[in-house]
């Protein structure tokens, strides 16, 4: 497993994409930084980019890069190894390249200028975020055979987790704005990984506005080293769920 | 010397080595216009009462200890003067409300560079004209207790012409307690830490207040049922929680708020039932909501304020009317100004669309900054429909106002 990882690696670099995507995030990272004054009015903007900009390229190279490497993988099913050896080797390998594409480009910017609790949760979210898109990327991918089709269903996710979701869900709250929806919202939070990451760095940043009314709550929930711990078992739960259910159906698949 | 009717007074000296050991037996056998010197040491006393117009001087740190059996200092006649004493321990009394220091029904008195530590009430005047309460440290302890088992630290009712200034008020309920006070003056304070309000006046018409510093209350300031105030270059920073403002205003009229700066609250201002404020030149930074004005208030104006990193500009629960903004600086302003007179050509709104939605259904400030608020605030910034109409600046600034350099500017805009 480890070789076909190697190799998946060594394909990946190869390829260039993945060093132009690291200079993107370090430039983008090193002049918002320099742009807005304070390190928090930076961390701030680059939460945005990264919420809206790395699930989106996370989900697009996922989805190409599965399709190309079509033809490596039905010569690996050839030899003896079992099928969800090689889906996992591909996954870990473009996770893996992204994630440490993420690391170099938001992270060693963040260390620098923003060195903090707020810091490491932002860089945390993106690798999360890195994770779970890839994986949804895959998903997409074993879906269809059709290529055009698997980009098309890679962006209508990521379309759907960036915007559609929070719209729904803002309709929602107003809908039932005479209803208690504390609770409601952390649980229609949770369900979208990109929200959950947002409210995470949030809560840590916003503080003045976040300790009004409900605000409050949830800053004593999120606050806590519990409320932490269950957002990153969801933020997991999100990672496994999708990258089994693809494993389960490209191992069953026929090819 | 002579001739000053005060200078007459003889000096009766209390100390370890002095003819007199007691406070109080000094206090009871002074005549009007003498002074009871205190030098040094540690009196266990409480009860002691003036009566009489005389100076009660401490020197050298003197400290009276109430040891929780009532009250200390009570001030029966006019003309008193307290000075540099540390008095402390006194126990909750909720039928006496007990104080460290009281002053009942007399006028011109002075309180002086007092410590009051621990105690119930700190400093009490009531119905104490023309009194002078200044450079006094007053502090409790407020840890795990409710609000209703604290005292005021410094409580005054009833009184006209005082003067609270340079005092440093802490762990108390309200920190500076004015209620139908009037043509006051409050100078110089800090109030920090206090588990309601730092300042909290009632009926107090025809007071100033400036220079004070508000930090870390339990609810900042309240002002209410009140007109006529004028509040000037003080700061309300780190005012956090569900329930906390910097400033609160309730029922205020006719009053102005200048210079002061806004920094680090839940809420910044905080208005209700207000009318005919001018609120100019003031700093808000970094504030959850910077103002929040309700629909209730009516024909205040907003000017030359410089609104900086606050989540939400201003906010409302309805359409205020009649209410002015003009030449504010607005940092999320993204306007142009083609004929370069540092006033923006495109009027700002400052009430977002998401601000009222979190208005009316609180738990949305969960997708605070999430792309999608962000893309409708600038939909509805573009075509108007849902905020508000009447609040808006149609002179923004393009650049941050700074109050003591920009006169010359501030009077081009005049």
């Amino acid at each position: 497993m480890n070789k076909i990882i190697k190799y998946v690696l060594y394909d990946i670099v190869r390829n260039k994409i993945i060093v132009a995507y690291t200079l993107f995030l370090l430039l983008l990272s090193i002049g918002l930084f320099n742009l807005g004054g304070s390190p928090d009015k930076g961390l701030l903007s680059l939460l945005n980019l990264v919420l809206l900009t790395v699930p989106l390229i996370s989900i697009v190279f996922g989805t190409t890069h599965f399709y190309n490497s079509y033809e490596f993988m039905e010569l690996l099913v050839s030899q003896p190894i079992r099928r969800s050896k090689i889906f996992m080797s591909e996954y870990l390998g473009v996770s893996l390249s992204l994630s440490a594409a993420f690391m170099i480009g938001v992270g060693i910017p963040v260390l620098l200028f923003a060195p903090g609790a707020t810091g490491l949760y932002l860089v945390l979210t993106g690798i999360f975020i890195t994770f779970i898109f890839v994986a949804l990327a895959f998903l997409a991918s074993v879906i269809t055979r059709d290529k055009a089709k698997g980009i098309g269903i890679a962006l209508l996710l990521w379309f759907y987790f960036a915007l559609i979701y929070d719209g729904i869900v803002l309709f929602i709250l107003y809908s039932f704005g005479d209803y208690p929806l504390e609770y409601a919202t952390l649980v229609l939070t949770a369900l979208n990984p990109v929200d959950l990451g947002r409210v995470m760095v949030l809560l840590n940043l916003d503080v003045s506005a976040m300790m009004g009314y409900t605000g409050a709550l949830y800053k004593s929930i999120f606050g806590s080293l519990w409320g932490i711990g269950i957002a990153f078992v969801v933020m997991v739960l999100w990672v496994l769920v999708p990258v089994l259910a693809s494993r389960r159906a490209f191992t069953k698949r026929d090819l | 010397m002579l001739g000053s009717p005060t200078a007459l007074g003889d000096t009766l000296k209390v100390c370890n080595t002095c003819e007199y050991h007691s406070v109080k037996e000094a206090v009871n056998r002074a005549k009007a216009g003498d002074v009871v010197l205190v030098d040094g040491g540690v009196y266990l006393e409480s009860g002691i009462e003036i009566t009489k117009p005389i100076s009660l001087i401490g020197r050298n740190n003197p400290v009276i200890d109430g040891q929780n059996s009532g009250q200390i200092i009570t001030i029966t006649s006019s003309n008193v003067k307290v000075e540099g004493f540390t008095v402390q321990n006194v126990a909750v009394s909720y039928m006496r409300d007990d104080a460290a220091i009281r002053v009942a029904d007399r006028e011109n008195i002075q309180i002086l560079n007092n410590t009051v530590l621990n105690t119930y009430f700190g400093i009490y005047l009531q119905n104490a004209d023309n009194s002078i309460v200044k450079g006094n440290v007053v502090k409790g302890v407020n840890t795990g207790k409710i609000e209703s088992a604290l005292g005021n630290a410094i409580h005054v009712w009833r009184t006209d012409g005082a003067e609270v200034s340079g005092n440093k008020v802490e762990g108390h309920r309200d920190g500076i307690y004015f209620e139908y006070v009037t043509n006051s003056l409050i100078h110089e304070n800090i109030s920090e830490r206090n588990n309601r309000y730092g300042l909290h006046f009632m009926f107090s018409d025809g007071n100033v207040y400036t220079r004070n510093i508000f930090r870390k209350n339990g609810a900042g300031v309240a002002v209410m049922y009140t007109r006529n105030i004028r509040m000037e270059q003080n700061t309300f920073e780190d005012n956090w929680g569900a329930a906390a403002y910097g400033l609160l205003l309730k029922d205020i009229s006719q009053s102005t708020i200048l210079n002061n700066t806004f920094r680090r609250n839940t809420t910044g201002i905080y208005m209700e039932s207000s009318s005919r404020l001018y609120i100019e030149n003031n700093d808000f930074d970094r504030n959850g909501w910077a103002i929040r004005l309700l629909a209730s208030c009516i024909q205040d104006t907003f000017r030359l304020n410089n609104f900086t990193g606050n989540s939400f500009d201003v906010s409302t629960n309805g359409s205020p009317t009649m209410n002015l903004f003009e030449h504010n600086y607005w940092d999320k302003y993204n306007g142009y100004d083609l004929n370069k007179n540092r006033v923006g050509d495109v009027p700002y709104r400052p009430v977002s669309l998401y601000s009222m939605l979190v208005e009316r259904v609180p738990p949305s400030v969960m997708f605070m900054r999430s792309f999608m608020v962000d893309l409708m605030d600038s939909i509805e910034r573009v075509l108007p429909s849902f905020i508000p109409e009447s609040l808006v600046d149609e002179r923004p600034l393009m650049k941050k106002v700074n109050h003591d350099s920009d006169r010359k500017l501030v009077q081009n805009l005049r």
